[in-house]
């Protein structure tokens, strides 16, 4: 069977392509404009700033940090909710969203009143790892939760334990493996967060690549085009890579 | 000597009875089934002798060994599921695998038993793929093979055959019996397919809102139903009301059976006689039976080897199943006699408990 596009469905392909790739195009653009003609200058003068490298990597740095405490924390708890009590999904999903309603400075203000007597924590950059961690939870949670739910959790991990295999076990043997695409997604979102997340970190007055970004963006207009450039170039090698890594040699049947 | 056993078992979840006090001991090497509607208990059961549940009374010994408490991973009991139950990022070779992997066999030994296994159930062709390339059939051959991997005390089977084909399912389940029988292990099977119990069990344990209503090898369950709900459950089966006459008799609607069996029962009590389809003979070939009614065919269905006559009689509707090759299908409105053997016809009494 041949499945015909619809002229119907083509235009509004064409129009969200449009709507899509023009700004992008344009913000390209824009960066490469000189003084006479087109070129690279500004993408010179962004990789020739130290700036530029120590805000990247800060940023990165944190992403993995935050990624990983909040895999942590979540993979344990969506499995143990899937297998043992499923009756508290709607409890714990709705914990997760909460987030979404919290506005960010309540979030940083809360933070820094939690740890106010923990002072060498408030002035390191981890001290937005905690509240990163809050903000990837939803998109980790409803990762997690669709990855588990597509299998049959508690069959599996009860014939594993039939078999004679224990909790450790049964979690890293039989159930990650078959989450390793949620687990790959859950972390490149909390990524994308942290690359993006700028009212907490200027709020508490450190200097991450959005607070770069955003300081470029006041500052040179060639340079804050060639940064967002930069920026979706990254966002996108990091959803190839997702791409790759989850599909590996051990697919898993269509879902 | 009993390899495993059930002593009052009871599950309740708040109000509800799952389990009724349930008893039930299996020989070694013996398969007994459990066959009932579903939401009767026969999973929960299963849970229970597995080790994924515990009762809220009652005790488990398994090989004279009492494991009530003990935890599934070391009740050395093989467990088979309805579906989805192998490891999806396993192959069919690593999940067989698994359980001596935890059991710490050295890779070289498991990998042999592990072929050897998916041979014994036909697939070791197949031990490089993965589930998802397996079909529902092969997918149970799989999770059989993985579950006798450990040599475990007791096979556990959960409706392994629901989810297939009615063809995979009938050659399946007579594997699963030879498997059973040639490696002589004690297996309990859950279904609720009684042709599917009757053709694979020792015995079969009839079970009917949380209790056991009957216990009994094949035979007996299908020709001697203790109660009812076994009755109409094993088969199709002709349900007479009637009333025990005397000298013999039951009275069903305007007419008199004379039932050898009645003599058993109090004259007056009410009692539903019980008769198989197949037992019952139409037209020509009812000359000898005991007992003979004039009907009026309602209906005639043909089903391949018989055809399932329905008639009306002074003792109200009954059914036959007569061979289709002897000609002579009986069409609707004609009038024939119908009889069958007084032996093969049960009465089970409604006022008080049988036998
Ligand atoms: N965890 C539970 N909580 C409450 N009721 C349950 C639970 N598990 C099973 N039941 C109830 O117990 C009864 C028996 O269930 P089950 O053993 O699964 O039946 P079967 O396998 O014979 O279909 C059903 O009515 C079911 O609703
Ligand atoms: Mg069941």
């Amino acid at each position: 069977m041949t499945r015909r596009v619809s002229p119907s469905s083509l235009t509004v392909l064409i129009a969200g392509g449009v709507f899509f790739f023009l700004p992008l195009a344009a913000t390209l653009e824009f960066s490469l404009r000189a003084e006479h003609g087109h070129n690279f200058a500004a993408y010179g003068d962004l990789f020739s700033d130290p700036q530029f490298w120590s805000t990247l990597k800060l940023s990165l740095r944190l992403a993995g940090e935050t990624a990983i405490a909040v895999l942590a924390l979540l993979v344990p708890t969506a499995y143990w909710v899937h297998l043992r009590a499923p009756k508290l999904r709607p409890l714990v999903t709705f914990l997760c969203v909460l987030p979404f309603v919290v506005p960010p400075i309540v979030l940083v203000v809360g933070l820094l009143s939690v740890f106010r007597n923990v002072s060498w924590f408030l002035s390191t950059p981890q001290f937005l790892v905690p509240a990163y961690v809050i903000l990837a939870l939803p998109y980790v949670w409803f990762a997690l939760d669709a990855g588990l739910r597509a299998i049959d959790v508690r069959t599996l991990a009860e014939a594993a334990e039939s078999l004679g295999a224990g909790p450790f076990r049964t979690l890293f043997q039989v159930i990650l493996p078959g989450l390793r695409s949620a687990i790959l997604a859950a972390g490149l979102l909390t990524v994308a967060i942290v690359l993006g997340e700028f009212t907490m970190a200027s709020l508490s007055l450190f200097n991450t690549f959005p607070v770069y970004v955003s300081y470029v963006g006041q500052t040179k207009a060639t340079g804050a085009s060639a940064l967002t450039i930069v920026s979706i170039g990254l966002l996108w090698a990091a959803m190839l890579a997702l791409t790759f890594a989850s599909r590996g040699p051990r697919r898993k049947g269509a879902a | 000597m009993a390899d495993i056993q059930l002593t009052s078992v009871t599950r309740t979840y708040g109000a509800f009875v799952a389990l009724d006090e349930i008893s039930l001991s299996l020989a070694a090497g013996e398969l007994v089934s459990l066959l009932g509607p579903s939401g009767c208990g026969k999973t929960t059961a299963l849970r229970i002798l597995a080790g994924f549940d515990t009762p809220t009374a009652g005790t488990i010994t398994i090989a004279g060994k009492d494991v009530t408490r003990l935890a599934p991973s070391r009740r050395g009991v093989g467990m088979v599921f309805q579906a989805y139950s192998l490891f999806p990022t396993m192959t069919a070779q690593r999940n067989v695998e698994f359980g001596l992997r935890v059991r710490g066999v050295k890779t070289p030994r498991r990998r042999k038993q592990a072929q050897e296994l998916l041979e014994l159930v036909g697939l070791g062709h197949a031990a490089s793929r993965y589930p998802h390339q397996l079909s529902g059939g092969m997918q149970q051959r799989v999770a059989l093979a993985r579950a006798l991997a450990i040599q475990p005390r007791v096979l556990l089977l959960d409706e392994p055959l629901s989810a297939l084909d009615a063809k995979v399912r009938v050659q399946l389940r007579d594997e699963i019996r030879r498997l059973q029988t040639s490696l002589g292990i004690t297996t309990l099977y859950v279904t609720h397919d009684q042709e599917e119990a009757l053709s694979v069990s020792d015995r079969v344990a009839v079970m009917r809102d949380g209790r056991i209503e009957q216990i009994g090898p094949p035979a007996e369950i299908y020709g001697e139903p203790a109660t009812p709900f076994v009755a109409e459950f094993i088969g199709t089966i002709n349900r007479i009301e009637s009333l025990i006459g005397n000298d013999g008799t039951v009275v069903a609607g305007d007419t008199t059976l004379a039932l050898p069996a009645a003599r058993n029962h109090t004259p007056g009590d009410r009692v539903i006689v019980l008769v198989r389809p197949e037992t019952v003979s139409v037209g020509a070939s009812v000359n000898g039976h005991g007992v003979r009614l004039d009907a009026t065919v309602i209906t005639s269905t043909f089903l391949g080897a018989t055809t399932r006559v329905r008639l009306a009689t002074p003792a109200g509707d009954i059914t036959a199943d007569i061979p289709s090759a002897g000609g002579g299908t009986p069409l609707p409105g004609a009038t024939i006699p119908v009889g069958f053997d007084p032996a093969s016809a049960r009465i089970l009494s409604l006022d008080r408990p049988t036998d």
